[in-house]
């Protein structure tokens, strides 16, 4: 969902990730969440994004139709939810600008001169 | 069908604008209907309201934070005599299958204003002998919950709503807020606090407004120590927050002691994301719209602590040129920050919101309000893509008041709107000094009151002339 911001870069998606580490966490269940959230996710930044993160079970190419399958939704369930970088960075693809992720949470500030 | 409606005597303005929206979020689609019983005041706890079923009435009472009861009226007087006569008169087969063998029921006597000795409370439930109760007593686990509540006919001296007539209404619970809620949630509990944190009753408030429901998505971009989303989660949503200050987000006070652990405490799913990142300069990809079903946040709004945004101080101030940072520093640079006036924050958030949020959704946030008596009428601000749905006041101090603000989103964010929202942007980066001056609230709220006024004479009698009804004080 996020993207580079600097001033004048106009192809700040998708970040590339960079993998230091990767914890799981468990999450409850919810179908018609995932349905909701699968119309607003560019899936082959989801899918490249969860591979990088060593979670290679989710398909090239997705379309709506297979959110009928629980077995399609339980491993995007697991790829959306669980699946969260703790340490490592999300790098600008234009300028290769990294943004340090820390305990989980990323830091998309921009410095001075990139604002 | 009409209910009786009581509410809690408190956060006046919030009480019906709860109601109104819960009854959305349970299917309700038209506009709900009030009425107010005989001479009573608009701020009375006394409400009559018109919902569908007693399905819908029960799960919005139940889901409630200010609704004390909700009731089906049998009969309501302004003597026991009257009262008496209406109980008589409503239908038998609505009253019959509350009363019959093999159920238990309760009857609390309750009143507003004044209060009712044990021994009076007892006359008065004797009293009720003409109706035909066949159940059992239990006043632990009753089956049905039956009220007695009145009212006495006072003025204006005692500091609540005005009454000109006794008023009794019986009639049987139907639902209530669950209030225990709140010492749950209390912050004094709470493990990880800041100076803002939201109290536990507003934030579950805050929520109720959003229409937080299990699976929807809830962004705060104020997110602090996560006191709002902590409401949200607890009404089942999935939750999202940003905030310019890592130490707040990330580090908090310790391993256990951060905002991660204030959703831990209540076992309450933890955030789907955190960011560190400024509400001026979000860093949400080109594309990506209508993601959020509500943003509900408090903005800094610079009287308990001021807004921050990207580029330093001087920087925006126009003190130093603009710098490059050294090759070798970047990578722990900590990038300055400088003032973030509440004009333009407010500006990025209904920007942000009416890109983010889904059709429908809902921006629910604190506005301040000067109170200054020769003050005109407030113009709170305005979006084209959303409409205003409730704006509730709570004062603060006897200088300022906060509005929580409800708006819908009614249009689709467009372009233009995109391209307009770009130009502000630039005008207020351009007179960053002249917006940050202009919307000092700090000062107006703290600043020593005008001479002028407190040479005028003692203040004594100006204190017994201050009227004694509090209303949006409570």
């Amino acid at each position: 969902m996020l993207s580079s911001n600097i001033k004048g870069v106009t192809n700040g998606f998708p970040l590339r990730i960079e993998v230091e580490k990767v914890v799981e966490k468990e999450v409850d269940f919810n179908p018609d969440f995932l349905r909701n959230m699968f119309a607003k996710i560019e899936w082959k930044a989801f899918v490249d994004a969860a591979r990088t993160m060593g979670y290679a079970e989710l398909p090239e190419e997705a379309e709506a139709s297979m959110l009928e399958s629980e077995e399609f939704l339980r491993k995007f369930h697991h790829g959306l939810l669980e699946l969260h970088l703790e340490e490592g960075a999300l790098v600008c693809p234009e300028t290769g600008r990294k943004f340090p992720v820390n305990k989980g949470i990323p830091n998309m500030l921009l410095h001075e001169d990139e604002v | 069908m009409w209910y009786l409606c009581v509410f809690f005597h408190r956060l006046l303005d919030y009480r019906k604008p709860e109601v109104e929206s819960l009854a959305q979020l349970f299917g309700v689609e038209e506009s709900i209907e009030w009425k107010l019983p005989i001479h009573h005041h608009p701020d009375s706890p006394f409400h009559f309201v018109n919902l569908p079923s007693e399905d819908v009435a029960r799960s919005i009472a139940n889901r409630s934070i200010l609704v004390k009861g909700m009731y089906e009226l049998w009969g309501e007087g302004s003597s026991y005599e009257e009262l008496e006569e209406a109980i008589k008169s409503y239908p038998e087969d609505r009253k019959l299958p509350y009363l019959c063998t093999g159920t238990t029921f309760k009857i609390t006597v309750d009143s507003f204003g004044k209060v009712i000795s044990f021994q009076d409370q007892n006359e008065r439930i004797r009293s009720l002998a003409y109706i035909p109760f066949e159940g059992r007593v239990n006043l632990k686990n009753p089956d049905h919950k039956f009220w007695l509540m009145e009212t006495d006919d006072h003025g204006i001296e005692n500091g609540l709503p005005p009454v000109y007539q006794r008023r009794l209404f019986f009639g049987r619970e139907i639902g209530g807020a669950d209030r225990s809620l709140i010492p749950t949630y209390q912050l004094k509990s709470r493990k990880y606090l800041g100076p803002t944190a939201m109290d536990a009753e507003m934030a579950l408030l805050m929520a109720n407004q959003g229409l937080v429901s299990p699976g929807k998505l809830v962004y705060d971009p104020f997110v602090g120590t996560g006191s709002i989303l902590v409401a949200a989660a607890h009404f089942g949503a999935m939750t999202m927050g940003a905030d310019i200050d890592i130490r707040v987000v990330r580090d908090g006070r310790g391993p256990d002691c951060n905002v991660w652990s204030n959703f831990k405490q209540y076992g309450l799913p933890m955030p789907i994301g955190l960011l560190r990142a400024d509400n001026n300069l979000p860093p949400w990809r080109s594309g990506l719209k209508e993601v959020f079903d509500a943003i509900i946040c408090d903005p800094p709004y610079g009287v308990r602590a001021g807004g921050r945004k990207s580029g330093g101080r001087k920087l925006l101030k126009g003190v130093v040129g603009p710098y490059t940072v050294p090759d070798d520093k970047r990578t722990d640079h900590i990038p300055s920050t400088g003032g973030y006036c509440l004009a333009e924050c407010v500006h990025d958030l209904l920007d942000l919101a009416a890109r983010m949020l889904i059709m429908g959704g809902r921006l629910v946030y604190f506005y301040p309000v000067l109170r200054e008596d020769d003050a005109p009428e407030t113009n709170f601000p305005e979006h084209p893509c959303f409409k205003l749905v409730a704006s509730s006041e709570q004062i603060l101090s006897s200088r300022y008041s906060r509005v929580l603000l409800t708006m819908v989103k009614t249009g689709s964010y467009t372009d233009e709107f995109a391209k307009a929202a770009r130009l502000k942007h630039l005008e207020f980066k351009e007179n960053h000094l002249k917006w940050l001056e202009d919307g000092n609230l700090h000062s107006s709220v703290f600043s020593p009151a005008d001479p002028q006024f407190s040479t005028l004479g003692d203040s004594k009698p100006n204190k017994e002339s201050k009227p004694k009804y509090r209303g949006k004080y409570v």
